[in-house]
C-alpha cells in the first residue's frame, strides 16, 4: 500500500478542529470535501467577491488583507471563510497563501448540513470563535 | 506506393514538448502549432490518437452529449455548446467532427466514434505527433527540463503534460488490491448470476453497476460518501447511471448502494467478505460477495514529476495546478487535457468546472496555448479594438451563447479592457480566477454563473483603479440574457469604466 495515499484522512485527524470524529466519519469528510493547494502568493478568499467556501488549513501558512493592509497571520489548523458564509455577505478580506498552502474546502452552501450532521465540529469551532471574540475585545480594550 | 512520413521529432531541444496524444494532447498540439512558437514537439507512447477513448469507457458508451442536429449550424462556434465532445478547430473543416461519425443511436457518442472523430481532428487539422515514444523521466537543466523518454532526450523550456488521469488508483483499505480495478471488468457476462461489491460510488461504480444490472445476481456499491442526489440528478452521470441507485431507493432488486468506510476485504476460498461501517448510520456490516471491483479512481501518471518539486493534490492523484494550469510549485510545467480539473478555479458555492471532459478542457487548452506563446515567448495575441458603442452588445451576446462561458460557468470569463492610452480592447476568453486575481488595467468580465441556489446567471466584474465589482444580473426562465433589463443594468455596471475613459479623451 501507497504510504502517501492515507495522507489526507491522517492530516484530517490531526487538526483539533476534528478531533471527535471516528475514523468512519474522517472518512467520510475526507470523500466529501476535496483539498486545494495554493502557489505563495496565490489568493484563497477574495475581498468583496462572492460564494466563497470555508477553508481550513492543513500545511503552510496564509495572511489576512483587508483593503491591502496585512491583519493576521494563519497556520495549520486555522480556518477561514466561516464569518462570510454565517452572514451571507462577501468576504471583508483577502486570504493570501504566504507559502505553499494545503486545505481542506467546504463549499458555502455545504457548511450548515455539515455543521448539523457534527455537532462535534460546530462546538469546537464556537470556542474558537469565542476566544477570537475576547482576544479582539482586550485589543480594543 | 504509398510513402511512409518520417517521424516527427526526433530527440533534440525544443521550445515546448507536448505529451500526450488524446484529446488533450491533440488540443494542445493544434493550439500551439497556430501560436507561433516555433519549435513545438508532441510525443506520445500510443501508435495512434485518442488516448483513453481508444480503450474507454469500459461499456463503450460516453456520458456527455452531441446533438447532430441543433438551433445553430455545424461549424459554427454557438453549435459548439451543443457537441460536447469534438475538440476546437480555427477552421471549418476541423469544426465539428464527432456528429459526423455518430449512427444517431444516443445522443452521446459510442466510444469507436469518438475515437474516429479524434483520429480524423489529427489528420485533417494536420497534428503531427512522434506516436510509439514514450516519456521515462524528467530532470532540470540550466534551459529548463530534460524529458527523457524511449527514443532519447528532449531539451525544453516549457513542457505540457496532457498525460490524464488514467493509473489506476485502489483507496488505501486493507486487501482491496486483491480485487480487480475497473479497467480489468470489460467483460460483464462473466458476472452472470454473481452477487458483485463495488467499491466506489462515482462515475465508475456507477458505470460498472448499470452494465452489470442484466447480468449480476446482487449489486452492493459502497463507500463513506452518501450519494448526492440532487447533483447526480443533474450531473452527466444521470443520463445512463442513475438505474442502480433508482434500484436502491425503490426498495431494489438486488441493488444497494449503501454509505460506509470499508474497513477490509478479505479473500476466502469462494469468494470475498467485506467488513464496513457506517458513516452516515450507526453500525458495521460483513457482506459476501463472489466478486469485488475496485471502482476507487484514478490517477494521474505523472512519474517523477514528485520528484521535480510538483506538489499533488486530491489523495496525491494529481498536480496542483494555478488559474493557468501551471504546477503550483514548479513554473514551467503546465498540464492540458482532464488534468485541468486541478485547477478549480473560484468554486463559488462549490461549482465545479468542466475541465474533467472535452467540453471544458478543449477551452481551457487553447488559452493554455495562448498563455505559453505570451508568457514565455513573447508572442501576444491579437487583441481586437472596440468602439465604446460595442462594448454592450459584445458582452450580451457572449453572455447569450459564448460556449466557453456556457460550459466552463463562473470558470471562464469574456473580458473587455478599457485603457487610457490603448483604447478600448476584446482581451478574449480567460480564466475568471485569473481576472479577479491580476491587477492590470481597467477592465470587465462576464461569465455565466450558478448562484447559491443553483440557478443560472449571468455575473459582471468591473474593475476599476484596482478595484473590483461583482454584480450578478437577473436569471431568466429561457436564458435569455438580451433582454432591455439585462442590457440596461450591465450598462449601468460598465458605464463608470466607459465614461472615466471618455473623460480622459
Amino acid at each position: 500500500m501507497d504510504a502517501s495515499a492515507a495522507t489526507y484522512v491522517d492530516a484530517l485527524a490531526r487538526l483539533s478542529l476534528f478531533a471527535d470524529l471516528t475514523h468512519p466519519q474522517l472518512e467520510a469528510l475526507a470523500h466529501s470535501f476535496g483539498e486545494e493547494v495554493f502557489a505563495e502568493g496565490q489568493r484563497v478568499i477574495r475581498q468583496d467577491v462572492t460564494g466563497g467556501g470555508f477553508y481550513v488549513i492543513l500545511d503552510g501558512e496564509a495572511k489576512i488583507v483587508i483593503d491591502g493592509q496585512e491583519r493576521a497571520r494563519l497556520r495549520r489548523g486555522d480556518f477561514f471563510g466561516e464569518i462570510s458564509i454565517l452572514t451571507d455577505e462577501a468576504p471583508t478580506a483577502d486570504v493570501i497563501a504566504t507559502s505553499l498552502l494545503r486545505c481542506l474546502i467546504i463549499a458555502d452552501n455545504e457548511l450548515k448540513a455539515f455543521l448539523l450532521r457534527q455537532p462535534s465540529v460546530m462546538w469546537r469551532m464556537l470556542q474558537i470563535e469565542a476566544r477570537r471574540l475576547r482576544a479582539a475585545n482586550v485589543w480594543n480594550g | 506506393m504509398e510513402r511512409v512520413e518520417p517521424r516527427p521529432f526526433p530527440p533534440g531541444d525544443y521550445d515546448v514538448v507536448v505529451v500526450g496524444s488524446g484529446p488533450g494532447g491533440l488540443q494542445a498540439a493544434y493550439s500551439l502549432a497556430r501560436t507561433g512558437i516555433p519549435r513545438v514537439a508532441v510525443i506520445s507512447r500510443d501508435p495512434a490518437p485518442g488516448g483513453m477513448f481508444r480503450r474507454f469507457p469500459v461499456f463503450q458508451r460516453l456520458i456527455s452529449w452531441t446533438k447532430p442536429d441543433a438551433p445553430f449550424e455545424r461549424g459554427t462556434r454557438e453549435y459548439e455548446w451543443y457537441d460536447h465532445n469534438s475538440l476546437v478547430g480555427d477552421e471549418r473543416e476541423h469544426q465539428a467532427l464527432t456528429p459526423e461519425f455518430m449512427d444517431r443511436t444516443f445522443d452521446v457518442p459510442a466510444r469507436s466514434e469518438m475515437e474516429a472523430a479524434l483520429v480524423e481532428f489529427a489528420a485533417r487539422g494536420g497534428v503531427r505527433v512522434r506516436y510509439g515514444c514514450e516519456w521515462l523521466s524528467t530532470r532540470r537543466d540550466e534551459a529548463g527540463f530534460v524529458l527523457g523518454t524511449s527514443d532519447g532526450e528532449y531539451r525544453c523550456r516549457i513542457g505540457v503534460f496532457a498525460i490524464g488521469v488514467t493509473e489506476p488508483w485502489f483507496a488505501p483499505i486493507p486487501g482491496l488490491e486483491a480485487a480487480p480495478h475497473y479497467v480489468a471488468t470489460n467483460a460483464p457476462d462473466r458476472y452472470q448470476g454473481k452477487s458483485v461489491f463495488i467499491v466506489g460510488k462515482r462515475n465508475s461504480g456507477f458505470e460498472l453497476a448499470q452494465g452489470l444490472l442484466p447480468w449480476a445476481r446482487r449489486i452492493v456499491l459502497g463507500s463513506p460518501r452518501p450519494v448526492d442526489t440532487a447533483t447526480l440528478a443533474f450531473s452527466p452521470l444521470s443520463i445512463r447511471y442513475l438505474s442502480p441507485y433508482t434500484e436502491h431507493v425503490r426498495g431494489g432488486t438486488g441493488s444497494h448502494v449503501v454509505d460506509a468506510a470499508i474497513e477490509r476485504v478479505e479473500r476466502h476460498a469462494d469468494g470475498y467478505r467485506i467488513h464496513a461501517r457506517g458513516t452516515t448510520w450507526e453500525g458495521e456490516l460483513a457482506l459476501d460477495a463472489d466478486e469485488v471491483i475496485a471502482a476507487t479512481g484514478f490517477r494521474a501518471p505523472v512519474r517523477d514529476l514528485p520528484n521535480l518539486g510538483v506538489a499533488l493534490v486530491n489523495d496525491n492523484r494529481m498536480p496542483a495546478l494555478s488559474p493557468y494550469w501551471e504546477s503550483v510549485s514548479v513554473p514551467g510545467i503546465y498540464f492540458a487535457g482532464n488534468l485541468m480539473q486541478a485547477s478549480p478555479g473560484l468554486r463559488k458555492h462549490g461549482a465545479t468546472s468542466s475541465s474533467s471532459s472535452v467540453v471544458g478542457f478543449r477551452y481551457n487548452t487553447r488559452l493554455l496555448a495562448q498563455h505559453i506563446a505570451e508568457k514565455h515567448f513573447g508572442l501576444e495575441r491579437e487583441r481586437p479594438s472596440l468602439d465604446g458603442d460595442e462594448v454592450i452588445p459584445h458582452l450580451l451576446a457572449e453572455l447569450a451563447h459564448a460556449p466557453e462561458l456556457w460550459t466552463q460557468k463562473g470558470y471562464l470569463a469574456r473580458v473587455v479592457g478599457v485603457d487610457g492610452t490603448d483604447g478600448i480592447r476584446d482581451q478574449g476568453i480567460v480564466p475568471l480566477a485569473d481576472f479577479v486575481d491580476r491587477d492590470g488595467v481597467d477592465a470587465c468580465a462576464v461569465a455565466v454563473e450558478y448562484d447559491v441556489d443553483g440557478t443560472v446567471v449571468p455575473v459582471v466584474y468591473v474593475r476599476r483603479g484596482g478595484r473590483l465589482v461583482e454584480t450578478s444580473l437577473p436569471p431568466h426562465p429561457m436564458h435569455s440574457f438580451g433582454t432591455d433589463e439585462h442590457r440596461r443594468q450591465l450598462a449601468a455596471c460598465v458605464a463608470p469604466l466607459l465614461s472615466r475613459r471618455a473623460s480622459r479623451v
